[in-house]
């Protein structure tokens, strides 16, 4: 190579990279540059796995002229998230951990815009004979026996959660149980590659409904346990407190708070996936948090 | 096994009908990791050409230390750089986290190592003699350097193409100092590990088809370069 086609082959080389950065970011008609009016959200996997924010996200971001980042957590690190600042308004439900959260002063206020159930479903032949019996009575079952297989979620979320409620109302130390056999599987994903590693195993596992309604096509799982009061199942908005982060974008948060909850997204929420899967995969409860 | 050839067609209608998102997380991916390999390359041939010929008490201890982090996993340097950019991070208030911006940095971080270590090791392939004939001529340090650069063009783009192939393949690092934003920091490697987390198969072997087909034409245009 000539020395005088170096200099030359290097400066196209860099006009390259910059033409592709450019086009790159006209292409999604953004600014290079931080910052910009955008909204962080840290969500629950449950709220993304159904595709209820893809839908929702083009309807917020044109309402009010802004670009809604979300980021795709589970509700474990959508807290920490939350915690460091790194977003401005979280959708979780894992009700325990979200009033510490708030009594923490992370965050201003917790606000309940939808709910479903959770269930227990498993494979069709029900080898672990546990079909309709009570979340608590299943649990002892498939500890007891110990044979079938159980996939949890493993990962702090708001579905960990409630699976570890269900285990202390049965009466059980989860760590005993986490370390009980190879029965018991922590998965450590998100709900919909949980589901589908149940459906690969044929193991039982704590599904929110939402989920599992949309991956159900994909699956080769039933529903085996669908009645309990501790299976409720609540999403909540909350905006981190200006005190915790003094640069968090209050304004915007509140904005994502009253959108989910106005009368028109709120009948949107309940008509997500009607038409599609037969069933409301979302029940609106608009700021209150709903009785069983 | 019929998706692979499923996501071959799925590859052929999303290029042919130059479908936006795709060509949106192309130009991005393209952007981010072009951009990182070539600010990191500036640093690290004359990094690497300066540790090469400086003599200096720690100098092998060094570079088994740049060659031990050619394992370090990208998950882990991830982990490291969104520590640095959190907003209860020390950078943090430079509001990078999530942005493309951050991933280049990020990635820059990442190839390091790959790029000082491999430039370091195509010096050390020159004979000797090159650099002691041109000294002997009177070359200064300065052109001393550019010579042997020049001897080891091959090596040393062998190393420039390597660390661009870490660069736009990793997964982790992306994944947690972006966030796989959709339309703003979603690129290749995240979005086919969203899609097959997803259960859609098709889509995401098709879009590990396109990358490597980006890959091979970069690859072929720098070779066409090379043999001028």
């Amino acid at each position: 190579m000539k020395r005088n086609l170096i200099i030359p082959i290097l400066a196209s080389l860099v006009i390259l990279s910059l033409l592709t950065s450019i086009i790159g970011c006209a292409a999604q008609g953004a600014e290079p540059l931080p910052p910009q009016p955008r909204l962080r959200v840290a969500t629950t996997t449950s709220l993304y796995d159904t595709g209820l924010w893809g839908y929702l996200e083009p309807m917020f971001e044109e309402k009010y002229g802004v670009e809604l980042d979300i980021l795709y957590a589970g509700s474990g690190i959508a807290l920490e998230y939350g915690r460091r600042g790194d977003v401005d308004v979280i959708t979780v439900h894992d009700k325990p951990n979200e009033e510490k959260f708030i009594a923490e002063g992370y965050g201003v206020e917790r606000v309940p815009f939808a709910y479903n159930y959770f269930l227990i479903v498993g494979p069709a032949n029900d080898p672990a004979g546990i079909k309709d019996m009570s979340p608590e009575d299943a649990f002892r079952t498939l500890y007891e026996t110990a044979s079938s297989k159980f996939i949890s979620r493993g990962d702090d979320s708001g579905t960990h959660s409630k699976e570890k409620a269900i285990w202390a109302a049965a009466g059980y130390d989860y760590e005993v149980v986490r370390n009980s056999g190879d029965w018991y599987v922590e998965a450590g994903k998100g709900m919909g590659p949980t589901l589908q590693m149940a459906s690969e195993m044929q193991a039982y596992t704590l599904t929110d409904m939402g989920t599992y309604v949309s991956y159900k096509s994909k699956l080769e799982l039933v529903p085996i346990v669908q009645q309990g009061a501790i299976l409720l199942n609540v999403y909540s908005v909350i905006a981190i407190s200006p005190e915790s982060n003094p640069k968090t974008n209050t304004e915007m948060a509140n904005n994502l708070i009253a959108f989910l909850t106005s009368p028109e997204i709120q009948e949107l929420i309940g008509d997500y996936g009607v038409e599609e899967y037969g069933m409301q995969l979302f029940i609106p409860c608009a700021g209150a948090e709903p009785t069983q | 096994m019929s998706e692979i050839w499923q996501g071959l067609v799925k590859a052929l209608e999303l290029i042919i009908t130059l479908d936006p998102e795709v060509m949106e997380i192309a130009a991005r991916s393209l952007a981010i990791s072009v951009t990182a390999t070539l600010l990191a390359s500036v640093i690290c041939l004359p990094l690497g050409s300066l540790i090469h010929f400086k003599r200096f008490t720690g100098k092998r201890t060094l570079i088994n230390l740049i060659q031990t982090f050619y394992s370090i996993p990208t998950v882990v340097v991830g982990l490291f750089v969104f520590l640095l950019f959190s907003r209860a991070g020390p950078l943090g208030g430079l509001n990078l986290l999530f942005t493309p911006t951050v991933m280049v940095i990020g990635q820059m971080i990442l190839i390091t190592p790959v790029l000082l270590g491999l430039t370091i090791s195509a010096l050390s392939g020159v004979d000797k003699a090159i650099p002691e004939t041109a000294r002997s001529l009177g070359a200064s340090d300065f052109q001393t350097v550019a010579v042997v650069l020049k001897e080891a063009r091959f090596a040393v783009m062998a190393a420039i193409l390597l660390a661009f192939g870490r660069a736009i393949s990793e997964v982790g690092l992306a994944l947690m100092v972006g966030g796989n934003i959709r339309g703003f920091t979603r690129v290749f490697t995240t979005a086919i590990s969203l899609e097959t987390s997803k259960g859609d198969i098709e889509l995401a072997i098709a879009l590990g088809i396109i990358l490597i087909l980006i890959a091979l034409i970069i690859n072929l245009v720098l070779n066409r370069i090379q043999q001028r």
